[in-house]
């Protein structure tokens, strides 16, 4: 049996770099996602209201891991042989997009309503509320949630390692398999996880109490 | 390209998709209810405990919610299996989503119980109301009526995540898919029935809720009035 050494160690610590890549990927792709929706959401058209709602619905109601088993295996059954790094990131930013969507809707309808009635008096259009009236008022509301979430984003992304990509927790099950000692390789893995999310959980919080311009 | 979906595979499987959609829901109804249970008790020792109880309810809370549910398996699946106890994966499942699901309704109920104002707790004293009963009655309750509807969505996420399980295989829905689509080669088609009954297993889950929501809480006060 081979001891679990230094060696592992280092393994395990270099598969971190592709859980915080795949953690950036899902939250880029995902916060494109998000802002369409969210605006689509308080849109004028019900169309796009409609449509935004339904796959909000629809991608909140599916299993992270069931859009990871479709966008690997089921694309490459339609002819799409997608590398497990694009593919987890495809399912984590369609997942993540509905959630910052839904997110960032509220944000910006915790925008008080005098706000849109005093631009419309000065005759601002559309384009002009969102860009320099609504949206910036709603990102300071939405920073403390949208840090938060990231923490999900980052646990999420071990979700990865049932379609072979080797991130923090495939690398962990990788180490288990060849010295077997889960308790010590799991609990190694689960503190490099806290060593991600728990400054991002605090820094939610602390944000909080500094941009708490609600109340 | 052009794929032709083919379900013909349910003709003779279907019953194996009902099966794991029981099996999801016999675990996750076990874990919230025990989850709701030891997050519920954790969120008192929290608030109303001493220094020690406080540091460690808030040290369990922290560690849970940031690490992932599936090393938290794994944790309890391989781990305690190499120490020399052998639990079934079903078992295990529940043991770890039930630790899972504690942490998130600690903090939950946490911040229900915090928002029962003072008052409430000098008119309980003044009603001669012993500690226990203030807190179950005067606290509990309405705390929980405050959070219900983050507690419930909570637990539908809890649902969700469940999904988890198929990978220290407890047989739950997502393995049956596993199975299905290794022996029919049809993924697409038997992810997308699974994504299907998700959905509608999260539908019934949040119906349920919200029924159990009205019998409980008869009075229906609007969420943000004062208590």
């Amino acid at each position: 049996m081979i001891q679990f050494g230094p060696a592992h160690v280092i393994y395990i610590l270099e598969a971190v770099r592709w859980t915080v890549v795949l953690s950036l990927v899902a939250f880029a792709g995902g916060a494109v996602l998000g802002l369409l929706l969210a605006l689509a959401r308080v849109s004028r058209s019900i169309l796009l209201r409609a449509f935004s709602a339904a796959y909000i619905q629809t991608v909140q109601g599916t299993p992270l891991l069931i859009l990871l088993f479709l966008a690997y295996f089921g694309l490459s059954l339609l002819g799409y042989r997608l590398a497990p790094l694009v593919a987890a990131g495809l399912a984590l930013t369609l997942y993540v997009g509905a959630f910052l969507g839904e997110i960032w809707r509220g944000c910006i309808q915790a925008v008080p309503r005098t706000q849109w009635e005093a631009s419309d008096c000065l005759g601002l259009n559309r384009f002009q509320q969102y860009a320099y009236i609504i949206l910036p008022q709603a990102i300071r509301i939405a920073t403390p949630p949208t840090v938060g979430f990231m923490v999900q984003v980052v646990k999420n992304t071990s979700l990865a390692s049932v379609i072979g990509f080797v991130e923090l927790t495939r690398a962990g099950q990788i180490v288990n398999n060849s010295t077997f000692q889960p308790l010590m390789v799991f609990i190694l893995v689960a503190a490099l996880y806290f060593a991600i999310c728990y400054p991002l959980s605090v820094a939610s919080r602390a944000l909080e109490r500094k941009l708490n311009v609600a109340r | 390209m052009a794929y032709k979906f083919n379900f013909s595979f349910l003709a003779d499987r279907w019953p194996a998709f009902l099966e794991g959609a029981w099996l999801t829901v016999q675990l996750t109804v076990t874990s919230i209810a025990l989850g709701f249970l030891v997050g519920t008790i954790c969120a008192v020792l929290r608030v109303y405990g001493n220094g020690l109880t406080r540091r460690i309810v808030g040290a369990y809370v922290e560690i849970i919610r940031n690490t992932p549910l599936l090393v938290q398996m794994f944790i309890v699946y391989f781990g305690i299996a190499s120490l020399g106890v052998k639990l079934s994966a079903e078992v295990s499942a529940v043991i770890a989503l039930v630790i899972n699901a504690g942490a998130y309704t600690t903090e939950i109920m946490r911040a229900g119980i915090e928002s029962i104002s003072k008052t409430q707790l000098e008119a309980a004293d003044c009603l001669g109301l012993s500690r226990f009963d203030t807190i179950v009655h005067v606290v509990l309750l309405p705390a929980m009526e405050r959070v219900y509807p983050a507690l419930s969505s909570q637990f539908v996420l809890l649902m969700l995540a469940s999904s988890v399980t198929s990978q220290i295989s407890a047989e739950e829905l997502t393995a049956v898919a596993n199975v299905i689509q290794s022996d029919t080669y049809r993924s697409f088609e038997v992810y997308l029935i699974v994504a299907a009954l998700y959905i509608s297993l999260s539908f019934v889950y949040r119906f349920l809720f919200t029924l159990t929501g009205m019998i409980l809480f008869v009075r229906r006060r609007k969420l943000g009035t004062a208590l």
